[in-house]
């Protein structure tokens, strides 16, 4: 049956299915149990925002609480991987991946091309992105473009519920190294969810909204911020085509271009910063592949090459709103939008 | 009173989840004398479009939903009624029209929209409307779910009581298929009725449901009422391999929508919405393994492994066959095999899934075959 339930929810179910589906499925991370089933406590935080609460009184010793040490725990979860654990660690917010990085990059996305296909990683590691928790410059960031630059690793940021709870369950399944991004801004957004398991593949966009004027790209939490663009722009009677990438390694090259091609027109839409992003990725790969069915210049919406500021002010004007996305879209359909113009 | 000469047109709800709807274009004209069964206009939601066509008799006396303009269910968007009514009648009626309660009060009243029931195959999960009459019972077909009768189970549910069901492999039903034949799920549906308290039914089947409900009829005779047979399996061994393959190998939009097309003789009647829910149901644990279990012991090569057209010939259940002239997935002939003891209809302009595509004249002989059979 079918419910309205919380990203959050969500992906705390996802878990939960997963650990009764499959014994080899553990959980560890820093708090992730938070002192459950320790002596007077019968109830704790589960991970500091509370998505892993209550999965201790179900599934006991599988989940891990580990030091406040990310190269070990990651390195140790990896290590477990390619023991033949499927697990899945949480790194709390993504931008401490800095201290484990090589564990992840240089140990777990390479395994299966350096052991000649032999090794399997099954792990996945996941963790809270993006700006606008008023968690200043080291907690805030949209780390996408690093990882999705490493072959090897698999990259899945989702921007609802439903695809959470699919994507999470897909990514504990793969044999492969997942980072899953959770945008902390949408944790409390419900949708419509199945309470059964389900897997969503990778490398399939989804397509919320057909258009035929303009597409529009994006992933995680600015995917609401281009559909209320969409619903601005269509009352002046411009229709836009949105689309949701969910992952971003592997990405859905096809859907983008068969969109494009009948559109004319792109606008990319990346809360990264706006150098070597998906942004910049999505507008190469069209300019190189779809450039005959421009009509106008890609438009680029991102946030600005600064630290995610801890001014609240500055904050809300970091990530890109649905009126930047609109006037991008007003840009590619004035008659000035074919001709280059360098980014503000 | 007056007001019961002046008859409100308002915005339909088809199926469990249409909560508003968008009038696309009227097909009369104010001042056109209406007769019951006539198209009035064209409405869409975010799972099909599909034409209203009259409840009553009476002139259109006022035409109120706008082209384009999305309406809420139960909302009034034309008045219909005799020439003699006074103009300024019908504007006070318009005027003091007041929307029925909102879904979600009408949800809270009636009850849960979808129950289930634990039967021996499983948790099976169905609707039910309606408390008069014959009861009748929808089996849906191949991949569908009872959301296949989203135009029909209402339009029965006036002069019966009418159950649909999803069937094992189905919908939001178990997804445990045992043994993946048509005596299976007949069984399986004979476990629902029951769970139900349900003795005797009027079955109305589509494609594979409408073998499922021959099977039934064949082997519990005194359970099944009549037959309604649409678009069926099981009257013939012809049957597009291309569609059933497509059906189950697809995994993305891209996949699905061509194949969804080949159901409809209009295949812009494929939304966006009905793409997605279909993905959403194939997504989950267990289906494939259902589907594709169900589809190598049913339709394995292309071709129908039970052809059951003679067995119901000689069974002399009241049967009614109805096709759509364009149907893609089993071929419209196939309703000849039992034209010498069934009413048969095969109706122009419409494909495989015909009850919706062609609800307003499937309903009209469903309900006379299930008056003329109880």
């Amino acid at each position: 049956m079918s419910r309205k339930i919380s990203m959050k929810q969500a992906i705390n179910e996802a878990l939960d299915l997963e650990m009764r589906r499959d014994p080899t499925v553990i959980v560890m991370g820093e708090d992730i149990v938070g002192g459950t089933g320790a002596q007077g406590e019968d109830d704790a935080w589960g991970g500091v925002l509370g998505v892993t609460k209550g999965l201790y009184a179900k599934h006991g010793d599988r989940l891990m609480d580990t030091p406040l040490s990310e190269s070990a725990y990651i390195g140790a979860a990896i290590g477990a991987a390619a023991c033949g654990l499927r697990p899945v660690a949480e790194l709390m917010f993504l931008d401490f991946m800095g201290v484990c990085f090589d564990q992840i990059f240089n140990q777990a996305a390479k395994f299966r091309y350096m052991f000649g296909g032999k090794a399997e990683t099954p792990v996945v590691i996941r963790g809270m992105v993006g700006a606008g928790f008023r968690a200043a410059a080291q907690h805030s960031q949209m780390l996408t473009p690093l990882f999705t630059h490493i072959p090897g690793l698999k990259v899945v940021c989702p921007s609802n519920a439903y695809d959470a709870k699919g994507l999470l369950i897909q990514s504990i399944r793969d044999n492969d190294p997942v980072i899953f991004c959770e945008h902390k801004n949408l944790y409390g957004l419900e949708c419509e969810v199945p309470a059964e398991s389900y897997a969503i593949p990778f490398g399939e966009a989804n397509v919320l909204r057909d258009g035929d004027d303009v597409t529009i790209v994006s992933y995680g939490l600015t995917v609401h911020r281009a559909m209320e663009a969409a619903a601005a722009l269509a009352k002046d009677g411009t229709e836009a085509e949105v689309i949701d990438l969910r992952t971003l390694s592997p990405i859905d090259w096809d859907t983008i271009v068969e969109s494009v091609e009948r559109t004319g027109r792109l606008v990319v839409v990346d809360e990264a910063h706006p150098r070597c992003n998906l942004a910049t990725d999505i507008a190469a790969f069209v300019g190189q592949n779809a450039f005959g069915a421009l009509k106008a210049g890609i438009q680029m919406v991102t946030a600005p090459h600064t630290p995610v500021p801890f001014s609240p002010s500055l904050e809300d004007l970091y990530v890109p709103s649905a009126d930047s996305i609109a006037s991008a879209v007003r840009r590619t359909l004035s008659p000035k939008g074919a001709s280059p113009r360098i980014a503000a | 009173m007056l007001n019961e000469r002046i008859k409100p047109i308002v915005m339909p709800k088809w199926g469990l989840s249409m909560s508003e709807g968008k009038v696309t274009g009227w097909l009369k004209r104010p001042g056109s004398t209406i007769s019951i069964g006539d198209e009035l206009l064209e409405v869409e939601t975010d799972k099909i479009t599909n034409v209203v066509e009259a409840g009553e008799t009476g002139v259109l006396r006022r035409v109120l939903g706008e082209p384009g303009t999305v309406y809420p269910v139960k909302a009034l968007i034309a008045v219909l009624a005799e020439p003699d009514v006074p103009d300024d009648d019908i504007d006070a009626f318009i005027s003091t029209y007041a929307v029925p309660a909102s879904e979600d009060d009408g949800e809270a009243e009636a009850g849960p929209q979808y129950h289930t029931a634990e039967t021996p195959a499983g948790t099976i999960r169905y609707a039910k409307r309606g408390e008069a009459g014959p009861t009748v019972l929808l089996v849906h077909g191949f991949g569908g779910d009872l959301d296949n009768w989203l135009f029909t189970i209402d339009a029965l549910a006036e002069k019966a009581t009418v159950y649909a069901l999803d069937l094992p492999g189905h919908g939001q039903s178990t997804k445990r298929i045992v043994d993946p034949s048509l005596s299976s799920l007949s069984q399986a549906v004979l476990g629902f009725l029951d769970a139900v308290g349900v003795e005797r039914a009027h079955f109305v089947g589509h494609s594979m449901g409408g073998a499922v409900s021959m099977r039934t009829a064949l082997d519990a005779p005194g359970r099944v009422a009549s037959l309604s047979l649409i678009a069926s399996a099981g009257l013939g061994e012809r049957i597009d391999h291309g569609y059933i393959q497509g059906f189950v190998g697809a995994t993305s939009r891209r996949d699905l929508k061509p194949v969804l097309e080949t159901l409809f003789a209009d295949r812009g009647l494929v939304s966006r919405q009905m793409v997605d829910d279909l993905l959403k149901y194939k997504r989950l644990d267990g289906v494939d393994e259902a589907l594709r279990a169900l589809s190598a012991s049913l339709f394995a090569e292309g071709r129908q492994a039970s052809v059951l057209a003679a067995g119901i010939a000689d069974a002399g259940t009241p049967t009614l066959v109805v096709w759509g002239e364009e149907d893609r997935v089993i071929p419209a002939d196939h309703a000849q095999a039992l034209a010498s003891t069934a009413q048969v209809a095969v109706i122009p302009g419409a494909g495989h899934m015909v009850q919706m595509e062609a609800a307003g004249k499937v309903n009209a002989l469903l309900k006379d075959h299930i008056a003329k059979a109880d």
